[in-house]
């Protein structure tokens, strides 16, 4: 059939910020679109407001829109535009929504765009679960007995049939977002209520429960020929109640027949065909009853998701690329496989090696929230690794999460702690397949475990062997080389072979190699051998056969940056990926190392050779000698992927590995808070007041030196972790005694806090000689915010000339003084008109992307050429860094956070405090770009909340530190028509600057003796349009919390600083006056 | 656990350990790349002769059970595996893999570098192959004892497999037609596909005579699979060829498929390595379509794939092609009922993408009813 040659260009719908539930997965599976179809000779046009990904650098597309995600915005780039069709199943449940609302606004049909990949019909069949039900009974499937409710009381009387526990699923949102298990009335109250409001169409499903069941879900893809193939299944080690996204997951599966697992396949290829999605992938999800094979139908997602990102790398088969091919008319057979060349995508790929993925969590930034693992996708990341064995392939996936708890260990355990054990592991948590190890090396049996947490046996017995190795290692004796091999082939890492033997890892390693045992690499190549395979995809197995290929090129390794996780996301990989681009340019071999399934980076198109590996020291040093002996290697990149690779860039630099850029021991200058004092202090800079503290009472002391407020918080630690800002004596005592295990090995920052300073960022590069300043970013938040959580603004908008030439002389004299070679990044504060350096990072910063889409300069690219010996001067030459100056941001560009509050509950089910702080807790970011600041900032509220109400009412709280730079922003809102509610003292204070406004009770004063309701139950009757709320201090104080959890959980926009609510009158007096612009980055950087 | 060694024909020999039963067996090398199905294919009678290499690392999780066999024993001459299974986990297992092998005297081999056997086997074709666990022999003695081994080309193995009487499968549901299979290693899910669609199956020997066979007063004629090489099958071709004159409906699968590509003049040969596995795309010529299908074979057919063929029967047609290789999957003759694949459309284990070829000679023997 061929390429519908009707199909001249194309407008794919990209998937938004990194949000739980859907991260940078779609910018893998969205960037390979843009790939395919610009190959084709596709006109692209692509729409995401997510500027840290791949996809929405300008070579991706032809026309590439960083703007919100909404029907309105993409209406009016269809009109500018006229593409003829829209591409919408590779942008998760964002695009798919978004292109339902353009059908439903009659955009398509008024422009004569043609929704490609799947139709609205498909959609709507495979999302609604009523027409899902239908389906599954059409084909002979079950479904789990369930009622769909659209309010509380056909909720109560739905339960009636079903019997506690019952699951609740809210129909149209993403990552299972308001789903949960209720085992009591109350529960289910509070649950469903939620999901009514989270749920688009205000439906929600009730369901049997059937936790505990195994679970399964297969990725299908379907051609207009009706060609169907499974490209893998999926098992959950996780049984049913726990999200896929936060489970363990296994492929292939393990504990099937072939008989159980074509029903499986049967199932979905009718379910596919019914539902009618025909040109393009979908993800099946079943539930099998353990004791007799009942199955049941779960749901299907009918577009590109997380787990077909998985799949893909797990396979070797690029589902989003097929997806991609499928959407513009070809068909299976007429799609080659990559990875063997000769033979056709029209096949299901075999695997002969075990895939584990581990889902990576954040809890530890949302104190209150409760740990429990629900049907509420909560992890914020996730590993992969692959073996051949499962247990080789989970080990390395356990590593590669970067937590030692998540590590096997083998310490003493006691009756008690046993009992312990066995009682927490009923409860999944993040990390129950521990306490589940942990129980069985201290005895449990695996019938007993069974029982408890309804881990298939299969799994607990692959468990029970891990810890007979362990046994058979502490073995007083000789390690000899039977025992090491067999130790290493289960995965063990010599870190934990050290530990069990009471040595050092460097001395087991030693050992080891002296033995000559050494992994060798096999290759994912989507038909266990049977053919030649042509694309070097490698992962690490003790075995006898190699399959490195000896290369003659010189070869640059770049470690990535591991999981996603809070602090350390997309942007990290996307300067990754720009330094194997870049340098593949130049004439170099790259070779990646990875964890991430959901990356650009872990795609084997990125890079010359890919290793699928934990960033371990041991793994990076295994992968590092097997290509020095296939060919040169000229060294190792460490600065692109953040504190990962730049924590293993000295253990490296120890083993005889040469770090390419920045030198580990500049990048420990900089990170030592001492040493680069030093070079302040040599070069005349300033930094806030601070100390280092080694114990409570020297923490007191410098505290008091200093002065309070003083922010604190561990050594060496990315994203803020564990920061706070403390106000005195009681408040620092009980941090420290809270948050840190001090230690003069570990000792903890006390630093000067900055009330109402400017905060600004600054992203360079330093060639030993020329420094290139990238951007001086404004936060728009003030200081004390996380630089990550915080919105700024490129250019500045409040820096006069004089500070940015302070502020450039500055950011060269630490440069040269550090000794970077590469990328800097700079925070600096202006308090008082003084220029203070709060810290100085020599690597890239998470606001590379952001930058280079503003400017128009590729950061990372070019920080990758200097790290291999080029001059800025010959980079400027070359075309990669302008000619001339500094970079020079086109247009306003504003930055802003997006927060996961809505993922989070306490344990009282109420939600977590939404407050920002020292400790970054966001999990993306979006862009808006315009040509003024306040449609810029407009643009970014939209992208990330929503819409910004244009007219209404608003309500104001300010804490006594805030009211006075409250006044004008207050005053700005009641002159843009606002009704204005307030608190007592809010209000009063407002009204004395002859500011109307309306009185109302806080939660604590409770309804009046009239029935007036208070401030929250006006919010909860969706009667405010917009919330400012400031917090006091820290801690969730009782009236604030109440305010701001309502507003997050009705979805209103909920302001918390006075920077953002004056940015916010700004916003809406634009969006009162005028239509929000449109306009390409291409036309941008023109 | 004691060493055990896989030792090729080429001398290439890789050291495992023992597992299943001990001793020495030989056979034909072959690899299959199911992830699923272990069992099915332990028990499939084209196995017959060959040692088999999984290239799934993990094998024998779910144990065995008596429903999924595909015949009365296992016919592997040997297994080699790279993790077997220290526990059965599903709700229909009745016995441990390995107890199974241990008790039919199956010899085999774990903990070898399955993919490097198959990359070798891959890159040097299908050799010969011997396991030895528990014995006290040279790497040279082995070799040479692997290499007294029988080959599989030119192998006649039929007879060993082959049911000595006639079994009747009775259909399920009411019986619309009799078909008459001649087994030449026939898998249990094949008569078990007819008999669902209303077809009394009377598995044969495979040497019946057309006599015999007509004395069932079949509606259909099925040919099976089964082990060997096709050019040894001299006398069942001619009851092939005889049969082919009476307009009875004939079938063949895989092996059968092969013998009927012989009977139309066409000759066999053996591919470098086989297909083996149950991920293998091929095409309808006729209707563009593509199957995802269950393969085993090391034999195929040569026949024109871009043109109709005459053959005495009159005019033919290569209706199947497998995509990977563009080896010839299917045959039928225009003029007469008669249609085969290489192929298994009776799954077990696979997809079951190829079971409308079942309906297709329900609906061959239905016309030849009605007219």
């Amino acid at each position: 059939m061929g390429l519908d040659t009707t199909i001249k260009s194309v407008l794919v719908i990209g998937s938004g910020p990194i949000v739980i539930g859907q991260a940078c997965e779609f910018d893998y599976s969205g960037t390979q679109a843009c790939r395919v179809l610009r190959a084709e000779g596709i006109r692209v046009i692509l729409v995401n407001s997510n500027p840290a990904t791949i996809m929405t650098d300008p070579e991706f597309a032809d026309a590439t829109y960083i703007e919100p995600i909404t029907p309105e915005i993409i209406e009016r780039i269809i009109a500018h535009e006229k593409p003829d069709a829209v591409l919408a199943t590779l942008g998760g449940q964002t695009a798919l929504n978004a292109a339902i609302g353009l059908y439903e606004r009659g955009t398509l049909k008024k422009y004569g765009v043609r929704l490609i990949g799947a139709d609205v019909d498909a959609i709507n069949r495979g999302e609604n679960r009523e027409l899902f039900r239908g389906i599954v009974e059409k084909v002979g499937g079950e479904s789990a007995r369930s009622k769909i409710c659209h309010t509380m009381e056909e909720i109560m009387e739905a339960v009636v049939v079903l019997k506690y526990p019952v699951v609740v699923r809210p129909s149209f949102t993403m990552g299972g977002l308001g789903s949960g298990i209720a085992f009591d009335e109350a529960e289910l109250r509070q649950i469903a209520g939620a999901g009514l409001r989270h749920s688009p169409t205000s439906e929600v499903l009730l369901e049997e429960s059937i936790i505990g069941w195994k679970e399964y879900e297969l990725e299908v893809m379907r051609d207009r020929k009706d060609n169907v193939v499974i490209v893998c299944s999926i098992e959950n080690l996780d049984p049913m109640g726990v999200h896929t996204g936060d489970s363990i997951t296994v492929a292939p599966a393990m504990t099937l027949t072939d008989v159980e697992y074509q029903k499986l396949r049967d199932l979905s290829m009718d379910i596919i065909r019914e539902v009618g999605v025909d040109t393009g992938g979908c993800n099946i999800q079943f539930a099998v009853n353990p004791d007799n094979g009942r199955i049941i139908v779960i749901e299907m997602n009918p577009r590109v998701s997380r787990s077909s990102a998985l799949a893909s790398k797990a396979t070797g088969f690029p589902i989003a690329k097929i997806a991609t091919k499928l959407a513009i008319g070809y068909t299976l057979d007429e799609i080659q496989n990559d990875i063997t060349q000769v033979t056709p995508a029209s096949f299901e790929p075999t695997l002969d090696y075990v895939v584990v993925k581990v889902p990576r969590f954040a809890f530890e930034k949302f104190a209150d929230a409760d740990p429990r693992l629900t049907t509420t996708m909560k992890s914020v990341g996730e590993a992969m690794a692959i073996g051949r064995s499962f247990s080789e392939a989970l080990m390395k996936a356990l590593r590669s999460l970067e937590r030692k708890e998540a590590i096997f260990s083998w310490p003493v355990i006691t009756e008690s702690e046993l009992s312990s054990l066995v009682q927490s592991m009923k409860i999944p948590t993040e990390y129950r397949l521990q306490q589940v190890q942990k129980a069985m090396w201290a005895g449990a049996s695996i019938d007993q475990v069974y029982e408890t947490t309804k881990i298939d046996r299969w799994y607990l017995r692959q468990i029970e062997v891990i810890n007979e190795q362990a046994t058979v290692i502490a073995q007083p004796g000789e390690l000899s080389r039977e025992i090491l091999r067999a130790a290493k082939s289960q995965g063990f890492s010599d870190s934990q072979i050290a530990q069990l033997r009471g040595v050092t890892e460097e001395e087991v390693r030693k050992a080891r190699h002296h033995l000559g045992i050494r992994p060798v690499y096999k290759t994912v190549d989507t038909c266990a051998a049977e053919f030649e395979a042509f694309t070097p995809y490698h992962y690490s197995s003790y075995e006898e056969e190699t399959e490195v290929r000896p290369r003659t090129t010189p070869a640059i390794i770049i470690l990535g940056s591991g999981p996603n996780r809070i602090g350390q996301g997309i942007e990290f990989d996307y300067s990754c990926v720009h330094a194997s681009f870049a340098l593949r340019e130049a004439g170099f071999e790259t070779i990646m190392i990875n964890c991430n399934p959901e990356t650009v980076s872990t795609d084997y198109d990125t890079s010359n050779r890919l290793y699928f590996e934990p960033l371990t020291l041991e793994d990076v040093l295994e992968v590092v000698h097997a290509e020095t002996l296939a060919g040169p290697v000229l060294g190792v990149i460490t600065q692109l992927g953040g504190q990962t690779p730049l924590g293993l860039a000295s253990g490296l630099h120890e083993n005889g590995v040469t770090i390419l850029g920045t030198s580990p021991d500049a990048i420990n200058l900089a990170e030592e808070r001492g040493a680069f004092g030093n070079i302040l202090a040599e070069q005349g800079l300033t930094a806030p007041k601070f100390g280092m503290a080694s114990s409570q009472l020297e923490a007191t002391t410098i505290a008091h030196d200093i002065g309070y407020p003083v922010l604190v918080r561990p050594s060496f630690v990315l994203g803020g972790r564990g920061m706070e800002i403390v106000y005195d004596d009681g408040a620092l005592g009980g941090f420290i005694a809270r948050a840190t295990d001090i230690t003069p090995d570990r000792p903890v920052l006390v630093d000067r806090f900055l009330d109402n300073a400017i905060e600004i960022d600054v992203d360079a590069l330093f060639d030993g000689q020329e420094l290139f300043l990238g951007g001086v970013m404004e936060h728009i938040e003030e200081a004390g915010i996380h630089s990550g959580d915080s919105a700024c603004v490129l250019p500045s908008m409040t820096v006069t000339p004089e500070q940015w030439d302070e502020i450039r002389v500055a950011t060269e004299k630490i440069a040269r003084g550090v000794d970077v070679l590469g990328l800097i990044n700079i925070q600096f504060a202006i308090a008082d008109n003084t220029l203070y350096v709060l810290e100085a990072n020599p690597r890239a910063s998470r606001t590379v992307p952001f930058v280079s889409k503003a400017t128009g300069v590729p950061l990372a690219k070019a920080a990758a050429r200097i790290s291999v010996g080029s001059t800025i001067a010959e980079l400027r030459t070359e075309g990669l860094l302008p000619a001339s100056r500094d970079g020079i941001a086109r247009g306003v560009s504003v930055k802003e956070a997006v927060l996961p509050w809505n993922r989070f509950r306490r344990t009282d089910g109420r939600g977590v405090d939404a407050v920002l702080g020292p400790e970054m807790r966001s999990t993306g970011e979006v862009m808006g770009i315009s040509p003024t600041f306040g449609e810029s900032y407009a643009k970014s509220q939209i992208a990330a909340f929503g819409p910004l109400p244009k007219s209404g009412t608003v309500f104001i709280s300010l804490a006594d530190k805030d009211k006075a730079t409250g006044i004008e922003p207050a005053k700005g809102f009641s002159d843009l028509g606002f009704h204005i509610l307030a608190t007592e003292g809010t209000a009063l204070f407002l009204q004395k600057y002859g500011i109307e406004c309306t009185t109302v009770r806080k939660n604590s004063e409770g309804t009046g003796s009239m029935g007036e309701k208070t401030i929250v139950d006006i919010i909860n009757a969706g009667e405010i349009d917009l919330v400012i709320n400031t917090p006091v201090g820290r801690g969730t104080r009782a009236d604030g919390w109440a305010i701001r959890t309502a507003a997050v959980q009705r979805s209103i926009p909920c302001i918390t600083t006075t920077a953002g609510f004056s940015a916010a009158v700004d916003a809406i007096s634009f969006l009162q006056n005028n239509p929000l612009s449109i306009k390409s980055l291409q036309e941008w950087l023109a | 656990m004691s060493s055990a060694y896989l030792v090729l024909d080429d001398g290439r020999i890789f050291e495992g350990s023992s597992w299943a039963a001990t001793g020495k067996t030989f056979g034909e090398a072959v690899f299959q790349t199911g992830m699923t199905g272990y069992q099915e294919t332990l028990t499939d009678p084209s196995y017959h002769k060959q040692v088999v290499i999984m290239t799934a690392p993990h094998i024998g999780n779910t144990g065995v059970n008596d429903a999924d066999n595909e015949s009365a024993k296992i016919w592997v001459a040997g297994f080699v595996v790279r993790n077997p299974s220290s526990i059965t986990s599903n709700w229909r297992a009745q016995n441990d893999l390995e107890t199974e092998l241990i008790s039919q005297g199956i010899v085999g081999i774990q903990g070898v570098d399955t993919r490097a056997i198959t990359r070798h086997l891959r890159d040097r074709g299908a050799m010969r192959v011997g396991i030895f666990s528990g014995l006290e022999l040279s790497r040279e003695e082995m070799v040479v004892e692997v290499r007294k081994a029988e080959a599989m080309s030119g192998a006649f193995l039929v007879r060993d497999v082959s049911t000595p009487e006639t079994i009747v499968i009775p259909a399920i549901g009411e019986k619309k037609f009799t078909v008459a299979a001649l087994d030449l290693g026939i898998k249990g899910a094949t008569p078990r596909a007819l008999a669902e669609r209303g077809v009394e199956v009377h598995v044969m020997p495979f040497d019946s005579s057309v006599a015999d066979i007509m004395a069932t007063h079949p509606d259909g004629v099925f040919l099976s699979n089964g082990p060997g090489d096709p050019s040894t099958m001299t006398d069942v071709i001619d009851v092939v060829r005889q049969l082919l004159l009476t307009e009875i409906p004939l079938f063949g699968i895989c092996f059968g498929h092969q013998i009927l590509g012989r009977a139309l003049g066409f000759e066999t040969y053996k591919l470098q390595f086989g297909h083996r596995g149950i991920n293998q795309p091929v095409m309808d010529k006729n209707t563009g379509k593509v199957e995802i299908t269950a393969h085993n074979h090391g034999f195929a057919v040569k026949a024109p794939t871009d043109s109709e063929f005459s053959t005495v029967y009159g005019r033919g047609e290569v209706t199947h092609v497998c995509l990977n290789d563009g080896v010839v999957e299917g045959l039928q003759l225009i003029e007469r009922p008669a249609f085969s694949v290489q192929y298994h459309p009776e799954a077990a284990a696979g997809p079951h993408d190829a079971s409308y070829l079942f309906d297709r000679f329900v609906e061959l023997m239905s016309k030849k009813v009605n007219a």
